[in-house]
């Protein structure tokens, strides 16, 4: 694999760029490997990364059933983030930035992690002192969290609505190691450092059916490309984890729910952070090529459709317009959905399969793209020890079971809530 | 999306409240309880789930949708589908 | 100047001054900013985004991606305004974008010279090294560099509306083919809605010169939309753009009210948000022409071919005064008669196809042609000249200043692949269409494929006459219309390769042949790889221009045919629509509605401050004249109400009836307590469980009659509890006999509370014996007050002697007068919800940072009140160990060692001496507030093994807003531990 660099790039220049390979070998599958990843979005090929390079397993093939990075890879808002409450959930999310802050380097590829601050937004004192229990809570975990009263949130966006507002900005929570990353780079670079590793990256391959042993153990599965064999499976396919769970013969905690994202027309910065309302569902940040991007609330019905429905969007738009009155003349120039495992408590499973030999990774709720790098790092880990990571140990599906939840909202057993 | 209220006919979704998938029946026995409140097939296909009009006519309804088209098939109040 | 002297639809009588780049022109009415920039003869409007390439103007619609200028100044400024939609007013002042110092000398276009660097996804490759740079230097530069126009940061000051339309039929587009489909549905009595993004119906017949039925093309339309006008069933919709197709055959439509006018009238919206609901569909929205892949295609003066005869025919503003038309398609050959009868210099016509020449006989007089030919290069900024590769491979230079070019035609069909069905392939027309299109739609005319001006008429006919068939309309006569007709062949012709210079497939995003061939060399090659690889496609103009020479040139890399490569689902919006557009008049204080008691204008007038608990608006506090701070008056509220009373407005709280046989039995299924034993005339405190076993509400049920029961919930779950409750009695138990109703908006109430509340009450109801041993605590009646209905109940949150008072909500403001008038003689005060969260965290009653949806009954003390006996909701789930451990965190009360401390929510707890870190996390408080009772600071928190600690003490922890206080756990109930006040 060609290193890149600045000069790798002048040399190819000098070529006219007709010498660069393949970012990943668009591989056929073999009929049988160690483990199979079902899903080639960032999770199953961030998990084949780190099987290959944190213990050594590259006969390993990631199936995608279309062309990866088409599901919530690259249908996300690409904020990264540790601002978590819990003690199930911070730890994992607060390795996952750490990850992120070495990922280019590691990849040799450059996903344009951005830390250019989170900055969530509060009315009341209620939510200051929600946001206070959470910063210190983050502190307590090791990351970084600032409690910013009004004057400090002005400093960073003083062209919020900070007079006419119906909900008054009160303060707000930052974390500054927050940010943005480039969601199809992360797909891409991960995919090129795993297939240079020896993993077999195969699209357009839909898994339609799981092989069984005598125990009952899985080994293997039938796709649209062909019987392929393994003796342990992981799956990460977030928004379509039930359909896959129901070709295993086992259903999850989970409800699939679209979610819209919006991004304007491309302006000069005016946005510096990642900023959200705490009034209403609004978030949004501005794009290294300049686009407005930005989202709310999940449409709230059951869908597997990719796409959603005006309510949707004009909530966004009245928060939007709530907060930063200079949107108004902004305009939106392309929408797109994205289906999300929402899960039961709010917070995702790595974790066993009731199957011997299945490993399960789903549930990510809004919080897939920023978990990209811990959650392939955990379920590798799983997947080659049989033994769930430290960071994401909270993750078990029995949790349902013994009433050990990881409810951030404490909106309860309503996915459509969290 | 329009979801057809028996009592109000054909509303603006933004009415309505969404609860979910309407097969799981509140069970008796202790055991059952889990997969009653955790676990839900989230068909990929139709689907008779329940919406609560909210903002009208305060009945719950279970409406059949399709949830790759969000095709709609029809409703009928909840009383009368638990008969 | 350019103006042609005669012709095109402008009104020269009414000439109107605009201002680009702060020089001034003159304009006529009826112009776009474009045609009058045309008119004026500039030519270079723009500069590419990444390159900094100069570009003039490719289109004469909302296609357009070179053209982007800033429209108007201050707040009124927008950025990325096409000015090929913008219509000119007099006093119109636009701005050209992404250039520094200025727009003829950009210093950014050195980016060109670094252009062999910049290749798609170059950006992925570098910047990393050293790691730190990324953050600090490189992403800075980058974003600087990217961008089109600023945005003020000023508030928008304009105002958007929303409105709703119904119809039997919607046509979207009013060209030859939407216009006959609406005069078909309107003459049959369908409710039409017709809509046209444009200033004025009739879309491609504005920039031709076909005839209908033997008048000008533009003469038919005006009769035609006079007719439509006429007819009351009909409504027309101009300068409105339908941007989106949605579930339950509902379309998103924008009206641009007053973009046209160089402010809003006072009053009147800026644009308008239409939400139709249509019964049936016309897609007639047309097609768009593909510019042609060949070197220095981007160079300004080179146009789309009908764009050039639209500025010709409709504008009367010649784009050039010698023109080359290349074209691969009949409709070249259109063009070039059109300037010809301009006069205006047609200098060859360059037919890529062998046998194009055929069409040279259309022209009216003598011009050079060329069959299979092509242009290899274009050359100047603005255009000064082309090489053409004739059939014999010889390369010849053609001087000119305006190339037309004609690609073919592409159907516009990007609504009809919202709903995520895949537009295919159609060999005939060389295009995609729609396949599935959304349930009650049908593209008509040349977003149907039908590209001629006769056979699009007649499709427009048959597609409504078909809509109405469904519908039950009959249409007796169905129109037909005689066209002029030409005819409209394409052979494609997707590059042409030869030329050093950069071939442009996306304009703006500055997306070339070579970049599309590296993507495929690099392994993007599914088309949405390439499109987020290369940016193909996601401009502003969303790739019209650009997709399908794209995907074509994609295919061929990938020796795929166009159909296996396919094309990408076209979503929402099809035209960028402004953000203020969707809010409408959600903004600002009208963002969401706002909550007023009954006795809030009152309140305001005794001095309340009021604060958001929710939608509502609650009285805060009622400071007055010399109190220092809110701190002192919270003080004052708090010790005159223990002290001698205090009134309270409680109206906020959510208030439900239960009726019906049944309802007792239902009271006990929602609630963990047993509620059927209650008395009639007593109150009992409640907690209900969500399923799942962790409370989701609390407050009191007073039972009216045997059938008859009276809820309290918290103001902020009043709505989720009257749900839970119709899910209960609707879905999960239908058998019971029992109804429910809010009633939160019927009633005032006014809690009364303190050592006097009792004399207090007594004098507005003097002829009720309110004694104790009569009305004991947790009593309850319905009375009359002066006439009217009114509940009194003997409730206690203060944990003092007090009274709940409630009459009818239009009669609050009267009872809020009458009891502060008697209040007065007793030296009551008036007290807000501050003073009340002070109170209840006195005596340890959960609010809101306790019920907070992550507490069960147990880590609030209330763990015994949870019946064996019964079923209730929530019973099951909540004997889960992991809500029954002992470690788990339960409610206790703090005190700081140092009463000068201040103890604050959402501070965590750790042991005395830990270390912190996670692992020694036990807790965190939950409310605190300053108890004027005690002097001194207390604090309800949630704590491991909290019910053994009482006496102990340990660090609260709030690194995020000061340094660690030490405190001691102590019970929840701060005052009057006994409960011997409320019962006095």
């Amino acid at each position: 694999m060609t290193r890149f660099s600045i000069l790798s790039l002048m040399k190819n220049a000098a070529s006219g760029h007709r010498n660069w390979q393949p970012t990943w070998r668009n591989a056929t599958p073999r009929p049988d490997y160690d483990i199979i990843v079902i899903g080639g979005g960032g999770h199953g090929l961030a998990t084949a990364y780190y099987l290959a390079k944190n213990h050594g397993i590259s006969r390993v093939a990631v199936l995608e059933k279309g062309w990866i990075g088409g599901g919530n890879a690259g249908r996300n808002t690409t904020i990264i983030r540790s601002n978590y409450l819990l003690p199930g959930n911070e730890p994992f999310y607060e390795w996952s930035m750490k990850l992120w802050e070495g990922l280019e380097q590691d990849l040799n590829y450059n996903t344009m992690v951005s830390q250019r601050g989170v900055l969530n937004l509060c009315h009341s004192d209620a939510q200051r002192d929600a946001y206070a229990r959470r910063g210190n809570a983050m502190r307590l975990h090791g990351a970084d969290a600032v409690l910013l009263d009004r004057d400090g949130v002005r400093r960073i966006a003083p062209f919020l609505d900070f007079d006419q507002a119906r909900f008054p900005v009160t303060g707000g929570l930052l974390q500054p190691r927050g940010g943005t990353a480039r969601h199809d780079a992360v797909v891409w670079g991960f995919a090129r450092g795993a297939s240079d590793r020896g993993v077999d990256i195969v699209q357009n391959c839909e898994v339609t059916g799981f092989l069984r042993d005598a125990a009952g153990a899985v080994a293997g599965v039938e796709t649209t490309r062909g019987t392929i064999r393994a003796g342990r499976i992981g799956m990460a396919v977030a928004g379509n984890s039930s359909r896959v769970a129901a070709l295993a013969g086992f259903r999850l905690p989970i409800e699939s729910h679209v979610l819209q994202a919006f991004v304007s027309e491309a302006l000069k910065p005016v946005i510096p952070n990642v900023i959200t309302f705490g009034a209403g569902h609004f978030y949004i940040s501005q794009s290294d090529k300049g686009g407005l991007v930005f989202g709310g609330d999940i449409d709230r019905y059951n869908s597997y459709a990719s796409r959603g429905n005006l309510p949707a969007v004009e909530d966004v738009c009245e928060s939007g317009m709530a907060i930063m009155p200079m949107l108004g003349r902004v305009r939106m120039l392309r929408s797109w959905g994205g289906i999300m495992d929402m899960s039961m408590d709010g917070s995702p499973v790595i974790d066993r399969a009731p199957i011997d030999g299945l490993y399960v990774n789903a549930g990510w709720c809004y919080g897939g793209f920023k978990a990209t790098p811990a959650s392939g790092w955990c379920f590798a880990h799983l997947l080659a020890t049989g033994n769930p990571h430290e960071a994401a140990s909270a993750y078990r599906l029995d949790r349902f079971r013994t009433g050990h939840l990881i409810d951030e909202r404490g909106a309860g057993a309503q996915p459509n809530l969290h | 999306m329009r979801i057809p209220c028996p009592f109000c006919g054909d509303r603006d979704a933004r009415e309505f409240v969404y609860r979910g998938d309407a097969a799981p029946r509140r069970p008796t026995a202790d055991d059952e309880f889990h997969d009653y409140v955790y676990l839900r097939a989230n068909p990929a296909g139709a689907m008779r789930e329940l919406w609560y009009h909210a903002q009208g006519c305060r009945s719950w309804i279970v409406v059949t949708r399709d949830t790759r088209t969000h095709e709609i098939f029809g409703a009928e109040l909840a009383k009368d589908a638990a008969r | 100047m350019s103006r042609l002297a005669e012709g095109g639809l402008i009104d020269r009588t009414k000439p109107l001054r605009f201002s680009f780049d702060g020089r001034h022109y003159t304009g006529f009415a009826g112009d776009t900013l474009a045609s009058a920039l045309i008119a004026n003869g500039i030519r270079l409007v723009g500069r590419s985004f990444k390159y900094h390439r100069p570009r003039g103007i490719l289109s004469a619609g909302s296609e357009e991606p070179n053209a982007l200028v800033t429209l108007r100044k201050g707040d009124r400024a927008e950025p990325d305004s096409r000015a090929t939609t913008i219509e000119l007013f007099d006093g119109l002042a636009a701005t050209s974008q992404n250039r520094w110092p200025s727009l003829d000398f950009d210093m950014m276009a050195v980016n060109q010279i670094a252009a062999p660097l910049f290749v798609a996804g170059f950006y992925y490759k570098t910047f990393m090294w050293p790691a730190k740079f990324w953050e600090k230097l490189y992403e800075p530069l980058i974003r600087r560099a990217a961008g089109l126009g600023a945005l003020s940061t000023l508030p928008d000051p304009d105002s958007y509306d929303r409105e709703h339309g119904f119809c039997d039929l919607l046509v979207i587009g009013g060209g030859p083919a939407g216009l006959a489909a609406a005069l078909t549905a309107g003459r049959a009595g369908a409710r039409v809605i017709l809509v046209d993004e444009d200033r004025i119906f009739g879309g491609r017949l504005l920039g031709e010169r076909y005839e209908v039925d033997g008048v000008a093309g533009v003469d038919w339309t005006n009769a035609a939309v006079a007719e439509l006008a006429s007819l009351a069933n009909v409504r027309l919709l101009l300068r409105t753009t339908v941007f989106g197709i949605y579930d339950g055959r509902e379309y998103g439509a924008i009206e641009r009210v007053a973009d046209h006018l160089p402010q809003p009238a006072p009053g009147q919206p800026r644009q308008r948000f239409w939400k139709i609901i249509a019964r049936r569909a016309i897609l007639a929205s047309g097609a768009i022409e593909r510019p042609l892949v060949f070197g220095g295609n981007d160079r300004p003066g080179v146009m789309l071919a009908s764009a050039v005869s639209t500025y010709v025919n409709r504008y009367a503003a010649a784009p050039g005064r010698r023109a080359v038309v290349f074209t691969a398609s009949d409709s070249g050959w259109t063009t070039a008669a059109d300037l010809m009868t301009a006069d205006i210099q047609v200098a060859a016509v360059i037919d890529s196809r062998p046998d194009g020449g055929v069409s040279a006989s259309r022209l009216p007089h003598d011009v050079e042609t060329f069959s299979g030919a092509v242009v290899v290069d274009a050359h100047g900024a603005p255009l000064r000249g082309v090489d053409i590769r004739a059939a014999d491979g010889r390369i010849r230079r053609i001087e000119a200043d305006l190339l037309a070019m004609a690609g073919g035609w592409t159907p516009a069909i990007g609504l009809g692949a919202n709903l995520g069905s895949r537009p295919v392939w159609s060999e005939s027309i060389q295009g995609f269409l729609i396949d599935v299109a959304p349930p009650g739609l049908q593209p008509a005319g040349a977003a149907a494929g039908t590209f001629s001006l006769g056979a699009a008429l007649a499709d427009g006919v048959a597609k409504a006459v078909s809509a109405l068939a469904d519908l039950g309309f009959a249409v007796s006569a169905p129109g037909r219309y005689e066209a002029s007709d030409e005819p409209s062949g394409v052979t494609p012709l997707w590059h042409v390769g030869g030329s050093r210079t950069k071939a442009f497939v996306d304009f703006q995003h500055d997306v070339t042949d070579t970049d599309i061939a590296l993507a495929a060399r690099e392994g993007f090659v599914s088309i949405e790889h390439l499109k987020r690889y290369t940016t193909l496609g996601m401009a502003t103009d969303q790739g019209k221009t650009s997709q399908l020479n794209g995907h074509a040139l994609l295919a061929a890399a990938t020796g795929k045919s166009i159909a296996e490569a396919g094309t990408v689902l076209s979503r929402p919006p099809y035209g960028p629509v402004a953000i203020g557009a969707f809010a409408g008049h959600h903004r600002g204080a009208g963002f969401r509605p706002e909550r007023r008691t009954p006795a809030h204008d009152w309140a305001a007038s005794q001095g309340a401050s009021f604060i958001e608990a929710g939608l509502w608006k609650r009285a805060r506090w009622f400071a007055r004249p010399g109190e220092r701070d809110w701190q002192e008056t919270v003080n004052r509220e708090v010790t005159t109400t223990r002290g001698t009373a205090g009134i309270c407005d409680v109206s906020t709280l959510g208030k439900i009836e239960i009726e019906g046989p049944d309802a007792a039995l239902l009271l006990d299924r929602l609630y963990i307590n047993t509620i059927s034993t209650l008395p009639v005339g007593r109150v009992r405190y409640g907690v209900m469980l969500r399923e799942d076993g962790l409370v989701m509400d609390d407050g009191t049920v007073t039972r009216l009659a045997e059938d008859r029961f009276f809820l309290t919930t918290t103001t902020a779950n009043a709505a989720t509890v009257m749900q839970h409750i119709d899910h209960a009695r609707q879905v999960i138990w239908p058998e019971l006999d029992v109804q429910a109703v809010s009633v939160s908006e019927q009633w005032a109430s006014f809690s009364v509370a303190g050592p006097e509340a009792r004399r207090l009450a007594q004098r507005l109801l003097p002829d009720f014996d309110l004694a104790n041993s009569a009305f004991p605590f947790m009593a309850a009646v319905e009375t009359v007050w002066q006439t009217l209905p009114a509940r009194l109940f003997r409730v206690s949150y203060s944990g003092e002697l007090a009274y709940e008072i409630a009459v009818r909500a239009d009669h609050g403001e009267v009872l809020a007068r009458a009891l502060h008038t008697v209040g007065q003689e007793f030296g009551a005060t008036l007290y807000g919800i501050e003073a009340l969260g002070v109170m209840r965290i006195e005596k340890g009653h959960p609010g809101g940072g306790e019920l907070n949806g992550q507490t069960t009954a147990a880590d609030l003390g209330m763990g015994r009140m949870m019946s064996r006996k019964k079923d209730f909701i929530g019973q099951v789930m909540a004997a889960r160990p992991g809500l029954t451990a002992p470690d788990r965190p339960c409610l206790v009360g703090l005190r700081p060692v140092d009463p000068r401390q201040r103890l604050c929510a959402g501070a965590h707890l750790l042991p005395g001496g830990a270390a912190a870190v996670a692992a020694n996390d036990q807790g965190h408080v939950t409310s605190a507030a300053f108890s004027p009772t005690l002097g001194h600071s207390i604090a309800l928190a949630l704590l491991a093994h909290g019910a053994e600690r009482h006496g102990e003490r340990i660090v609260v922890h709030d690194p995020v807003r000061g340094p660690d206080i030490e405190a001691e756990i102590c019970s929840p109930v701060f005052v009057d531990p006994e409960g011997i006040r409320v019962h006095g």
